[in-house]
């Protein structure tokens, strides 16, 4: 992975829902690059706008400051038609829910389909029938499975229908919103390997969301926590597993469950309580503290971050 | 361990009727349940474990009911239990149950205090102020803060994990013997699981319970059980102390499901899955329900069931594979990383 092509970038991007007084805002100036051919996890709980952000990206939701670009090219706010066009080709969104996310009243044929129809008029049925095909097999799902309904389909399965849906538009960027949070255990593995292939054999990008760091260690390259709308570290997978920083991450790391009973029965929680941090004399900025490890924090923080940063080595 | 075994299940059979087809949803499972104890029965979706426990509390869908076997409790056999004033004795009461999904367990329309004094009034026969006033203790117990006020809140003004305390809370309100708990913190953000789970390991010593965690995350139980017994198509396939199912697991779905853990996988590297799909109830199983995905399968499994075979007094398992006649099979590599893992966070 070669780190001078960023494929995506986010400058400072801002996200308020409501007006006024009742302004609330979901995403606070959240700058990050996304490399071409990687994996970006970005975790946090409900609530912390981590969502907002993917949704941000698929232009579902609009911004109120700050500026997506894509390959260079701004894609957020209002762009020509063709660059619209070609976005909704090229970024494509997996869901969380595969129960919730496909049309229980459409045959697989057209909910995979559904894409090409909107984007490229005109295609033959032919065309449309072999390309659902392909994706179908794609995911390793049988053809034949094209004429039948959602509610014939595991849980499993319709996340496979659910990519396969994504793929069939051969797009560059995928954000995957907790794909894998709604499934068993073992038919979670079964995805995370798809997802995985489909990297390997077809270049693609990832922009990963999830509230689970055990997946996120084995699936990202390099990974954003967010808290509250803010990205409070931002390091590469093993950096940030090595030397967790900031209070929130090390909070969300030890709440991994750990399959060693023996371990988990001593293991102590950390809980992240942001009124242990003194922002009244300075503000925290989000810095450099060691290359590509970034964490949002003010002078002393920093201090003791450093300090601790070289015990450890 | 103890001995006192509260609940005793022998040879369980319960089946569905679904469109004029009959469901065997749990194949003769027996399982006997120990005073204080907490037990954890992990398998995936579709494996029986949320109907096997339904079956202690009368809980089964209209179209179920249990076909043979007992359900031994108190004195009393509850799978010969009819009405629903028989039940009304042990739910709730003796044997209460922890849904997995907070936001659809609480009635949107009444108090939050309401609602556990409800339980109260119902079953503890506590009348007005008396029952406000448990119901207040109840919800400080269960680690909310300022429950006054909170007891005239309504379940939306409840973060997730917030609501799930008070379902734990409804649930704890009668002192109950057993507490089943059906996936606690499936529906939770990884801090607040590992909260709720601290919760009721707190509880479960301060009430004296006896607690069954359902869950299809192995990982999760590693923190809160004493035994495990793992489910596969209807039937316990291991059980053990939790120790012994982590660090010496025998069957071979036991291996599948531990090995899937991305916990165990390495970056860059295929997670181990488990092929193919569980198998269709609907028809009779002929030999180890498992055999088909099992790339460990003897060609006995597809013929005979396998007895338990004993691994020590408290760790049996069902497959042919303990057989001294099987052939050695070596259990898969990444299993032995378990006993090397630490924490995420090193000081």
């Amino acid at each position: 992975m070669s780190k001078t092509d960023v494929l995506l970038s986010a400058r400072d991007i801002s996200v308020t829902f409501g007006k006024g007084h009742k302004a609330f805002q979901a995403v606070k100036h959240v700058s990050f690059d996304i490399y071409k051919g990687e994996t970006f996890g970005v975790v946090g709980e409900s609530g912390s706008g981590k969502t907002t952000i993917g949704r941000a990206i698929m232009r579902i939701q609009p911004l109120s400051s700050g500026e997506i670009c894509y390959n260079g090219e701004r894609i957020s706010g209002s762009i020509s038609r063709e660059l619209d066009q070609e976005m909704t080709r090229k970024i494509q969104m997996i869901f969380q829910d595969p129960m919730a996310s496909l049309n229980e009243r459409a045959k697989v044929e057209y909910i995979v389909a559904e894409g090409l129809y909107n984007v490229s008029h005109g295609v033959s049925h032919e065309y449309v029938h072999e390309a659902v095909s392909r994706a179908l097999s794609d995911v390793g799902l049988l053809p034949e499975f094209a004429s039948r309904f959602p509610h014939e389909f595991s849980g499993g399965q319709r996340q496979r229908i659910g990519i396969a849906r994504a793929l069939i538009m051969q797009p560059e960027f995928i954000v995957a919103d907790e794909p894998i949070s709604a499934l068993d255990v073992s038919i979670r593995a079964q995805v995370l390997n798809l997802l995985q292939k489909l990297k390997r054999e077809r270049g693609l990008t990832y922009l990963f969301i999830s509230h689970d760091l055990s997946v996120m260690r084995f699936i990202c390259d390099r990974i954003a926590v967010v808290h509250l709308g803010e990205i409070v570290e931002l390091a590469d997978t093993d950096t940030l597993y090595r030397h967790p920083l900031h209070p929130y991450t090390r909070a969300l790391l030890s709440a991994i469950p750990v399959p060693n009973p023996e371990v988990e029965k001593k293991k102590k929680l950390l809980v992240y309580d942001p009124s242990m941090h003194d922002y009244s004399k300075e503000k925290p900025t989000f810095v450099q503290i060691e290359p590509g490890h970034y964490v949002l924090a003010n002078g002393p923080e920093l201090e003791t971050y450093r300090e601790r940063l070289a015990k450890q080595d | 361990m103890e001995n006192n075994v509260v609940l005793s299940v022998r040879d369980l059979v319960v089946q569905f009727t679904l469109r004029g087809q009959v469901l065997t949803a749990i194949r003769g499972a027996s399982l006997d349940l120990y005073k204080g104890e907490s037990l954890a029965i992990v398998g995936e979706s579709g494996s029986g474990k949320s109907v096997f426990t339904k079956s202690f509390m009368g809980m089964l869908d209209k179209n179920g009911s249990i076909k043979s076997g007992e359900i031994l409790y108190d004195g009393m056999d509850l799978a010969k239990f009819k009405t629903e004033a028989d039940w009304l004795k042990i739910r709730g009461h003796r044997i209460a149950m922890v849904f997995q999904d907070p936001m659809t367990a609480l009635s949107p329309l009444v108090t939050v205090g309401r609602q556990i004094a409800e339980t109260l009034e119902l079953h503890q026969g506590l009348r007005g102020r008396a029952a406000k006033e448990k119901a207040i203790e109840i919800l400080r117990d269960v680690g909310i803060t300022n429950p006054e006020r909170r007891y005239k809140q309504y379940p939306h003004e409840f973060s997730g994990g917030m609501r799930q305390r008070v379902v734990i809370a409804i649930a704890v309100a009668c002192n109950p013997e057993i507490l089943i708990c059906d996936e606690p913190t499936t529906a939770l953000d990884v801090t607040i699981q590992a909260q709720i789970l601290d919760l009721l390991r707190d509880l479960q010593k301060r009430y004296g319970l006896t607690v069954i965690y359902i869950t299809h995350d192995l990982g999760v139980v590693a923190s809160v059980s004493d035994r495990i017994a793992v489910m596969y198509a209807g039937d316990i396939v291991e059980i053990g102390r939790s120790d012994e199912i982590f660090y010496d697991p025998r069957h071979p779905y036991t291996w599948a499901l531990l090995s899937s853990l991305p916990q165990l996988g390495e970056r860059g590297e295929d997670l181990f899955a488990i092929a193919g799909t569980p198998p269709n109830l609907f028809r009779p199983i002929k030999g180890d329900a498992f055999a088909p995905r099992n790339p460990y399968a003897l060609k006995v499994d597809f013929q005979y069931r396998p007895p338990y075979f004993d691994v020590s007094p408290t760790h049996k398992a069902r497959t042919w594979l303990l057989d001294p006649r099987a052939p050695k099979v070596e259990r898969p590599k990444n299993l032995d990383r378990i006993r090397e893992m630490g924490g995420f966070i090193h000081e």
